[in-house]
């Protein structure tokens, strides 16, 4: 084990990827069922499959680097909010398919961008789950990519709620870039990159698909989340008071 | 999931599709192959009832995979681990992945997707009414893969051989999943046994409330299935409800003994001279008023995927939209 060497950034880095995946992978699954179409129905139950797996190995993994014997339920269902370091993108209500569309598009595309580089990272085991998780952020990119377009490109109605839910969901984008001395940290061990050295690669996939989808880029603004930093929106503790209802009526028990 | 073909009496089973010519030497020709055992395709000739008959059945059956996805959905966001989460996740996907294979094999018929779940949405086509249940607790979940794929997975291995070549294939594959899921749910209700008295007792109310509707599942008795006969001539139906309902009662009695469930039945016993447990009466008002729309969850699951698909419509169209403008500049590039 690694742990002695472990710093509490490093955890955190880890744990923000688990929580990321977790609470995306949470939200996707409320589509269970209710989708536009039965193949989406598979799809989205399939992504937050994927996001699921993904959030079940990081959180063991930043279990096991924090050394206090937290297992992945632990992690996933017994923390308070602000222990949770997912950015507030991932958090926030599904809505309809067009803003669901439009954030796994942004956010599967910033993923794409962190697996890659996290697959040469100086901790093994997270550069075996970025190997896995590679694939699996390439296909979501594609899917909600290939959505966007159409739904862009589609009828004046389409048009308008994608154009509706990237205004809604652009400004949250950048908190992805938001420096951090957690980064820094990580960064210098070759754990992984600092976040806000992707901002130029991300959008030069992102402005591309947004283009030929007829959406229209906002401009920057001075709004700032900070999910990340654990301060979540009021989004987030209802999924968590959902989610966590189990563990927090039954503590102790086994499932 | 699963459905019995039900035969309802204000039931319109008129689809539309294309109409079969009546003719004495196709007749003879499709007789003598069912009772051969062998499969009719798509491209064969078919009776006209024998094209309807499967029409209902199969639409019946899609239909129920999907509505199924609904009880158990309830509980994904809520499941108490991530590893149960997952599992969940992927079971209620593999029942979306059911409804497709079955509209598929459906389609071969000669009637759209589009006009089957137009039946449904507007009340015209059934589901298995145990899907209008509700799944009150974590429990629920467990005996709904054990109780109710397990009757599922009685119903439908007799389809894997049943005379229509597509719709047999398709439950090939549909059983395999399922009795994937019965010993899923199994596993999950062993877990909670193993655990509290609390969650024992959760497990106990589960089945207190699955059991009946449970063994409904197999539909009217056979002296009351009016359908039976000409199902069995055809091959589609291999074995008969009662029959069906015993294997199934005699099966998941020796279950819940491992487990430590009592099923709340007090005339349950096992009856030496006939090999089988006799079972107590089946409250059939209870079948037929769920049946007929009066049970606790008919209203909301029927709302709930108009709803979903109320609020795709727009998606829909936007997928159509974009592919006719794409056709189109396609058309004037070459």
């Amino acid at each position: 084990m690694t742990q002695q060497m472990t710093s509490p950034e490093h955890i955190e880095y880890v744990l923000r990827l688990g929580d990321n995946a977790l609470i995306l992978g949470q939200r996707l699954s409320e589509w269970c069922g209710h989708a536009p179409v039965l193949e989406e129905d598979m799809a989205l139950a399939n992504m937050s499959l994927d996001l699921i797996g993904q959030a079940r190995m990081l959180l063991t993994h930043a279990g096991r680097l924090e050394g206090r014997g937290r297992d992945e339920d632990q992690l996933a269902f017994l923390r308070t909010e602000p222990n949770y370091r997912n950015l507030t993108l991932c958090e926030l209500p599904n809505q309809d398919f067009a803003r669901t569309m439009v954030r796994n598009f942004l956010y599967s595309s910033f993923q794409k961008l962190l697996w890659e580089r996290l697959m040469t990272s100086s901790d093994a085991e997270l550069a075996a789950i970025a190997a896995k998780s590679i694939k699996e952020a390439r296909y979501h990119a594609q899917h909600a990519g290939d959505w966007v377009i159409r739904l862009g490109d589609g009828t004046a109605e389409s048009h308008a709620r994608a154009q509706g839910a990237l205004d809604y969901l652009w400004p949250y984008t950048a908190e992805f870039f938001a420096a951090t001395p957690v980064d820094d940290t990580v960064a210098a061990a070759g754990v992984g990159p600092a976040w806000s050295e992707l901002e130029t690669a991300w959008e030069a996939l992102v402005l591309p698909v947004l283009a030929e989808a007829t959406l229209t880029v906002p401009a920057r603004t001075p709004f700032r989340s900070y999910g990340k930093f654990g301060r979540h929106s009021e989004h987030m503790g209802h999924l968590l008071a959902e989610m966590q209802i189990m563990q927090r009526t039954y503590p102790g028990a086994q499932w | 999931m699963y459905t019995q073909a039900l035969d309802i009496p204000q039931q319109n089973t008129e689809a539309k599709g294309p109409r079969t010519i009546e003719n004495p030497a196709y007749q003879a020709e499709f007789d003598a192959k069912i009772d051969a055992g062998g499969y009719i395709e798509a491209k064969d000739w078919m009776p006209e009832s024998y094209r309807k008959t499967l029409v209902r059945q199969i639409s019946q059956h899609a239909h129920s995979e999907i509505v199924g996805m609904l009880p158990e959905g309830n509980w994904i966001t809520r499941a108490p681990t991530l590893k149960r989460k997952a599992i969940l996740l992927a079971k209620v996907q593999d029942e979306g992945g059911h409804g497709l294979y079955l509209y598929a094999a459906a389609e071969t018929l000669g009637v759209s997707r589009d006009e089957l779940l137009d039946a449904l949405h507007s009340g015209r086509a059934k589901y298995s009414s145990i899907f209008n249940y509700p799944t009150l607790t974590w429990a629920d979940i467990g005996v709904v893969g054990w109780l109710v794929d397990g009757a599922a997975i009685m119903n439908q291995i007799p389809l894997c051989k049943c005379s229509y070549g597509p719709y047999a294939r398709a439950m090939v594959r549909i059983c395999k999943e399922e009795s994937f899921h019965q010993r899923q749910g199994y596993d999950l209700l062993l877990t909670m046994m193993k655990g509290t008295q609390e969650q024992r007792d959760m497990v106990q109310d589960a089945v207190n409330r699955w059991w009946w509707p449970s063994i409904m599942m197999f539909g009217p008795h056979d002296k009351d299935s009016t359908h039976s006969a000409q199902s069995a001539r055809w091959g589609i139906k291999r074995i008969s409800n009662d029959d069906l309902r015993q294997k199934f009662v005699d099966a998941t009695v020796e279950q819940a003994k491992v487990l430590g469930v009592t099923m709340p039945d007090p005339e349950l016993k096992w009856n030496e001279a006939r090999g089988h447990y006799d079972f107590g009466a089946i409250d059939w008002d209870e079948f037929w008023n769920v049946v007929n729309g009066h049970g606790q969850g008919n209203v909301d699951r029927l709302a709930a995927r108009v709803k979903a698909w109320d609020d795709g419509a727009w998606v829909r169209e936007a997928a159509l939209e974009y592919a006719r403008k794409h056709d189109a500049r396609d058309s004037q590039a070459a």
